[in-house]
């Protein structure tokens, strides 16, 4: 297996004088590689420089791209490897990318650890790799120059040759990268104006799939090392169960079981073989007390949701009088939305395998959190950060579910706990029962519409449970979790009376980062409220919403493509419909355009076509935006047709894809993704196309039916009921 | 003992007629392209040949394929016509459902060289890819298959 070189590897691999490697710092100091808002939001300016090595160019004439954000099929690697292509005016067919090693050199700027989230892999990493590639082609420069004993200025960098232009000749990188190597660092190279740019902006094959298509993409499953044995655990069936007993010796007689062990997970069985390891855990027949919970279930769960609705939450945006305001409204409306629970079901469950010994660690794993990965090696090993090697793979969907660490820990403790190097893969039905879902939540709103039909005040009380008070605690501000008030306190529409109240969920369910975090589900309370409002004044939705996105023109910009594109206001067969919905998140805005058709018997939704528009600002790799977007629009629609986690006896009662169905290629629509393109600030593309998704469905199912369903998943069997409760009130 | 005839080559494994194929093949002989995930036959990520059949090998013991002829993905050449358009058409995001969406897709094709759309919805509807890279794998089996395809 390749092994990513250690920094000192780096720097003996330049004196040893067989290539170059650059290193580029965006910690301050002379090679300031940041935006200054990045280095605003760092506070790093005026702190020693930090050398990171980003890329490695070898006599071979390759060029490796080290990227310092984990690979799950958002096209990250592809595109900061074009990034710095374009600005080393490599050969493209010279660059290879592989992850970077896990330390402080590869954090993130703004966030200040190694972590991939947030849709900002690509737009926190342009500036330094633009940088690291201006650099180095600076150096290469130099080195030609030198090389022929002419003015740097009479040579120039061309696909991956340096050339003079008088004379003609040339280099290829591979030829000069040990004399570049002894160039001293430019600090500050030019960057290319963008009318010169030949890379960004280009759709450019992934460098990740021809390997991912011939079966040899090395994921965490994929890992093998010398000594590797099997563990499995058996944890908790419910929250909080404490373990009673279980069988040692029955699990011990399995043939190939080397190590039973407890560890303060649970169970943990250590076998030759992944076979013998879940065989052996089956027959350990453990036995736990009912847990912290043990009356929770689904009907539970929507009892202590209304229960929590009338307590008193937390004011987290209050602006203008909604009070006076509703008192005024010529017309009020109330609705409750209900959302629940969603599971990443990322296709490679969540695992690691973990070598602990004495004096070091190693872990190999499909992490999207590299620094917690650290932290936790830390913490179970007694180990400093320097005696543990993080070895991040490719993940086979994350959605930032792999942005927890919980198998990590696990497979730390049973390493460490049996002094062997362990493969710990959960089986699909851990992977469900120990993932940190999307928080379900509860949703009170109440608005007014003046005389002339505009929207005039918004009164949202949510229920849920925290997200970052847990993972990022330094993001919570006087107790108001952002990701549980995200879409609703930040609307894109012009509002003069908004109050907002958050109302805190403590329950022992585990939630976490689902792809859009709190964008994933309070859209489809406030953009199907909107549409109900729309409808109340008499309005078209388009126009209602365009009204009031006055101020807001790339919001109101996304949301006209998908209405032209989409047919919106043309004919559509009885029992059809179209939705819209539009979000700005992460940077960028999008809409969405859903167009379905209810069967009216059976009360199956069926999505005949999507429409998306995305408006990202600068654009690096435009056909990876339009896989994001596709990916996004089916992740949602699974979202908004099928999926919600199932809870019984305490615990969790979801356990696999049969009672977990989610999306298939039957019910996959057409889905048609308009990028608009322009200079602006480069936002994310790869969780902004979930958000107005769910919602442009509901709406689009209003549109066909009259009915407004306000509880996800949208099930043929509510819209079934809604639909004969109509008839039987129509005909009474 | 048991024997295995794996991409055309001869294996040998000391165990048990009752192992489970997807294991021996990913864990024991290392053809890790072959992939988990969900050990009931419910996502088809782990689907290979056997004699040409698309097949879940996590479904399969060591002894029910004797005899039989087990192709991987790592048996399908790169230049298959199924893989060449997988790589023109952009299919995989994560890449981990793949291996399996490529045999289902060899195998079907094989038997029907011209489908039709609904048909290749058919034959591909039980394989699931979380990433949403059905509508390119749509393309790609039309591309393939010399009915369609956009680049």
């Amino acid at each position: 297996m390749n092994r990513p070189m250690e920094r000192r590897e780096f720097l003996k691999v330049s004196l040893s004088g067989t290539g170059l490697v650059l290193a580029v710092s965006f910690l301050g100091g002379p090679l300031i590689a940041v935006s200054s808002d990045v280095e605003e939001k760092a506070g790093n300016a005026g702190k020693p420089w930090v050398p990171n090595a980003w890329l490695r160019i070898t006599p071979d004439n390759v060029t490796t791209v080290l990227i310092n954000k984990s690979e799950m099929g958002q096209g990250t690697w592809t595109a900061l490897a074009m990034v710095v292509a374009e600005e080393l005016e490599a050969d493209w067919k010279d660059i290879r990318v592989e992850a970077s090693p896990v330390r402080d050199e590869y954090k993130d700027p703004v966030f200040g650890m190694q972590i991939t989230g947030g849709s900002t892999g690509v737009r926190h990493m342009y500036d330094p790799m633009r940088r690291a590639g201006a650099t180095a082609r600076e150096m290469l420069i130099q080195a030609g120059a030198r090389e022929w004993n002419v003015p740097s200025g009479e040579c120039k960098a061309d696909k991956g040759r340096v050339i003079h232009g008088k004379t003609g000749k040339s280099l290829t990188y591979g030829e000069l990268c040990v004399k570049a190597s002894q160039v001293s660092v430019p600090h500050d190279a030019p960057l290319k104006p963008q009318e010169k740019f030949r890379l960004i902006g280009k759709s450019m094959p992934r460098l990740d799939i021809p390997e991912k298509v011939d079966g040899k993409g090395v994921f965490g499953t994929d890992i093998f090392i010398p000594g590797m044995l099997y563990s499995a655990l058996q944890g908790p069936p419910a929250y909080g169960a404490r373990l009673l007993s279980f069988d040692k010796e029955a699990a011990e007689k399995i043939s190939g079981v080397q190590n039973v062990v407890t560890i303060p997970d649970g169970v943990a069985v250590v076998a030759n073989t992944i076979e013998a390891a879940w065989k052996a855990r089956s027959a350990l027949n453990a036995t736990w007390d009912a847990g912290s919970h043990p009356d929770l279930d689904d009907a539970a769960l929507d009892r202590i949701l209304s229960e929590h609705m009338e307590k008193k939450g937390l004011v987290a945006k209050n602006v203008g009088d909604v009070e006076e305001a509703l008192k005024k409204a010529a017309h009020r409306m109330k609705a409750m939305y209900l959302i629940p629970y969603v599971a990443h079901a990322p296709m490679e469950p969540q695992n690691c395998t973990a070598d602990v010994r004495k004096d070091a660690c190693e872990i190999w794993c499909p992490t999207q959190f590299q620094t917690a990965v650290l932290q936790v090696a830390m913490r179970e090993t007694g180990l400093t950060a320097d005696k543990i090697v993080i070895h991040t793979t490719q993940l086979g969907g994350g959605f930032g579910g792999k942005a927890e660490v919980k198998v990590v820990e696990e497979a730390v403790r049973i390493s460490k706990a049996v002094g062997k190097p362990v493969k710990h893969i959960w089986s699909r039905q851990e992977d469900f029962r120990n993932d940190f879902y999307r928080p379900g939540s509860l949703h009170r709103i109440e608005a007014g519409l003046d005389r002339e039909g505009r929207l005039v005040a918004w009164r949202h009380k949510v229920v849920v449970s925290p997200i970052m008070e847990r993972v990022l605690p330094w993001m919570v501000k006087d107790g108001i979790e952002p990701t549980a008030v995200d879409a609703i306190w930040d609307m894109e529409y012009s509002l003069p009376n908004l109050s907002v109240e958050y109302v805190r969920l403590g329950l022992p369910i585990p939630v976490g980062f689902w792809r859009s975090v709190g964008n994933s589900s309070n859209p489809f309370a406030v953009e199907s409220f909107v549409d109900e409002l729309a409808h109340a004044a008499g309005k078209d939705p388009l126009e209602f919403r365009l009204n009031m996105l006055k101020e807001n023109p790339r919001a109101a910009g996304v949301l006209k493509k998908v209405a032209e594109a989409g047919g919106w206001g043309k004919p559509l067969p009885a029992g059809c419909g179209r939705g819209i919905a539009q979000r700005f998140c992460f940077g960028s805005f999008a809409a969405q355009l859903a167009e379905v058709s209810v069967d009216k018997e059976t009360g199956v939704i069926k999505i005949r076509r999507m429409v998306a528009a995305i408006d990202p600002g600068q654009v690096v790799n435009p056909d990876s935006v339009v896989a994001q977007i596709e990916g996004a629009t089916i992740m949602g629609l699974s979202a908004a047709l099928k999926e919600r986690v199932s809870f019984g006896k305490g615990g969790v009662a979801t356990s696999n894809f049969s009672d977990y169905p989610i999306l298939t290629m039957a019910e996959v629509p057409e889905i048609e993704v308009h990028i608009i393109t322009n200079n602006e600030k480069m936002g994310g593309v790869g969780e902004p196309g979930v958000p107005p998704v769910i919602p442009a469905v509901a709406n689009a199912v209003f549109a066909a039916t009259g009915i407004r369903l306000r509880s996800l998943p949208l099930s043929p069997n509510m819209l079934k009921k809604a639909l004969a409760n109509t008839e039987s009130s129509t005909e009474a | 003992m048991t024997e295995l005839l794996i991409n055309g080559k001869q294996y040998r494994v000391d165990l048990e007629p009752s192992a489970n194929l997807l294991w021996v093949i990913r864990e024991h002989l290392e053809l890790v392209g072959t992939k988990y995930g969900c050990g009931e036959g419910a996502c088809g990520a782990c689907t290979i040949h056997l004699d040409g059949e698309a097949a879940r090998s996590c479904q399969l013991t060591i002894g029910d394929v004797h005899g039989r002829s087990i192709t991987t993905i790592e048996g399908v050449p790169q230049n298959h016509p199924v893989k060449e358009a997988w790589i023109s058409e952009q299919v995989p995001q994560c890449g981990y459902c793949q291996s399996g969406q490529i045999m289902e897709a060899v195998a079907f094709l094989s038997k029907n060289s011209r489908p039709s759309h609904d048909e290749i919805v058919q034959a591909m509807d039980d394989i699931l890819c979380r990433c949403g890279t059905y509508p390119r794998i749509l393309r790609a089996i039309k591309k393939a298959a010399g009915t369609g395809g956009s680049r």
